[in-house]
């Protein structure tokens, strides 16, 4: 004990992220039917988009090769989207059942309790993502080059952390998992109405417009270009720039929620 | 009063139940309305453009085509939600207080199917308003909301009877849930988001002899050509096809959840 107390704030901080992220990694090896859901929707999305929707290759316009290929950094950024937002509606579940009390009495700040979840959320995210990709490539998807990889799984991770944030601002805002269909239609909204389906020319206008000003379209752009093309910088830095402000909007967002929380 | 009015009675007071307690909850109508209206915005706005390839049918637009999709993953989704609930009912003993109540079992399980037949006519009524709203044209005429309506509800009860029978079967309303991947599958290869003609191997061979997809076209058809007989008809016998296993398999639940209580 005595060791703890002198330990570093900033080695203490670290060991209770990463207690916090060991514990949702525990529910997942415990409960491995929890990852279920946020695997399956992903891959079956891609599934039925693709055989569903794979026809709108021939469209004049879209010059991209498989629909499978086009389709995939999609549901990768979707399960990401998903993860992030059962990562609120287990906070909620946590607030219903008491546990964050107990977290908000220790001594750890607030931000650090807030950063264990939404970096175990992202570690998680890189499961439904490998597994779309796994049965993408399987169908015929491009290989998008290690580049293009790891690009893409930054992208992943980086936005089931956005999730992450806005799942839990939600659940501590509305301390109930009643809020979970919100957490989720904001990040289906978020994701979808991007170019997932076409490419921007090809949208409806409406849909365009929406699209343009979408940040989250400049992250498709950046996970998708490996699997397309070639991987060029002017592509992915604008992917890097929309994340990092949506992570410092909805961060602000659900730090203030986790302050105004009581205990 | 009559053994059938007081069953009746029941069934609308069970069935009125079912209905508030689904709007009450985000969670159970979140899949009903929000998602399918969500889902209908992003593919009519996303693959709108679908509506100029070859071989797509004659449509005014890619909404008017939709509709019916929208309206049948609403009804699939009503289905599940309904066996939630009714596993959640178990779950907690309420359906215990029925069973020792002295009215007929099978109008537990008639009310509740009657509750999700009531949201599938609010589904239907919802995305004709949309379709109407943001300019779709009903190709038939008027006649096509009464056939689009009777549909909507028949499958919406019918589903709920499969929905119900894993719910009595289970007892768990997270396997119930668990269910909701494999509605999304059904609806998928169905021709409920895309002319049949054009879907990719082996979705297309499968959606040829999905009963959904007799259904959708039921619903489809009056919105977007003229009114057929024989389509009317296929869509009819689909739905009774339905309605029948998940009569089987809910009593068959039943006998078997009055034997374990």
């Amino acid at each position: 004990m005595e060791g703890a107390a002198t330990l570093p704030a900033w080695r203490a901080n670290l060991a209770t992220i990463a207690a916090l992220m060991a514990r949702a990694r525990n529910e997942l090896l415990r409960v491995p039917g929890a990852a279920i859901p946020g695997v399956l929707a992903p891959t079956i999305f891609f599934l039925g988009i693709n055989g569903v929707f794979g026809a709108l290759t021939q469209l004049h316009g879209f010059d991209t090769g498989t629909y499978e290929s086009f389709v995939v950094p999609v549901s990768m950024l979707q399960g990401a989207g998903f993860t992030g937002a059962a990562a609120g509606v287990n906070l909620a579940r946590d607030m219903e059942q008491g546990w964050v009390d107990r977290l908000l009495v220790s001594p750890a700040p607030r931000w650090v309790l807030l950063a264990g979840t939404v970096l175990a959320a992202s570690a998680r995210a890189l499961i439904p993502a490998t597994f779309v990709l796994a049965i993408a490539l399987a169908l015929g998807a491009g290989w998008p080059g290690i580049d293009g990889l790891l690009i893409a799984y930054l992208m992943v991770a980086a936005m089931a952390a956005v999730a992450a944030c806005w799942g839990s601002a939600l659940a501590l805002r509305f301390k109930s998992q009643s809020a979970a269909p919100l957490m989720q239609a904001g990040m289906m909204a978020l994701i979808f109405t991007t170019t997932a389906y076409a490419p921007l020319a090809l949208l409806q206008p409406w849909l365009r417009s929406v699209a343009e000003v979408n940040p989250v379209t400049r992250v498709v752009d950046a996970a998708r270009q490996g699997f397309l093309g070639a991987v060029t910088w002017s592509e992915t830095w604008p992917g890097v720039v929309a994340l990092t402000g949506l992570l410092i909007v909805l961060g602000a967002w659900s730090l203030r929620e986790m302050r105004r929380t009581a205990v | 009063m009559s053994e059938l009015r007081k069953t009746a009675r029941v069934v609308g007071a069970l069935g009125m139940r079912s209905i508030r307690q689904t709007f009450r909850r985000p969670q159970l109508i979140a899949p009903i309305l929000v998602f399918p209206t969500l889902l209908l915005a992003i593919q009519t706005g996303g693959a709108g453009g679908a509506v100029n390839l070859p071989g797509f049918p004659p449509v005014q637009g890619f909404l008017q085509f939709m509709l019916a999709g929208a309206m049948m993953q609403s009804l699939m989704l009503a289905g599940n939600s309904g066996g939630i609930a009714l596993a959640v009912d178990i779950e907690m003993g309420f359906t215990d207080r029925l069973f020792a109540a002295p009215i007929p079992r099978y109008a537990i399980v008639l009310g509740r199917l009657a509750g999700t037949a009531a949201l599938g006519l609010f589904a239907a009524i919802w995305f004709l308003a949309i379709g109407l709203i943001f300019g779709a044209e009903l190709h038939s005429g008027v006649v096509a909301v009464p056939i689009a309506i009777v549909l909507v509800t028949a499958t919406a009860m019918a589903v709920g009877g499969i929905g119900a029978a894993i719910a009595l079967r289970t007892g768990s309303a997270s396997v119930v849930q668990g269910l909701f991947p494999l509605v999304l599958v059904v609806l998928f290869l169905s021709s409920a988001f895309f002319p049949n003609g054009l879907m990719i191997q082996p979705a297309r061979a499968i959606a040829e002899y999905n009963p959904l997809s007799f259904v959708v076209e039921g619903i489809r058809d009056p919105i977007v050509s003229s009114v057929d007989a024989g389509t009317e008809l296929e869509a009819l016998l689909a739905v009774l096809g339905i309605a029948a296993l998940g009569l089987v398999l809910s009593a068959r639940a039943l006998r078997h959840r009055l034997r374990v209580g």
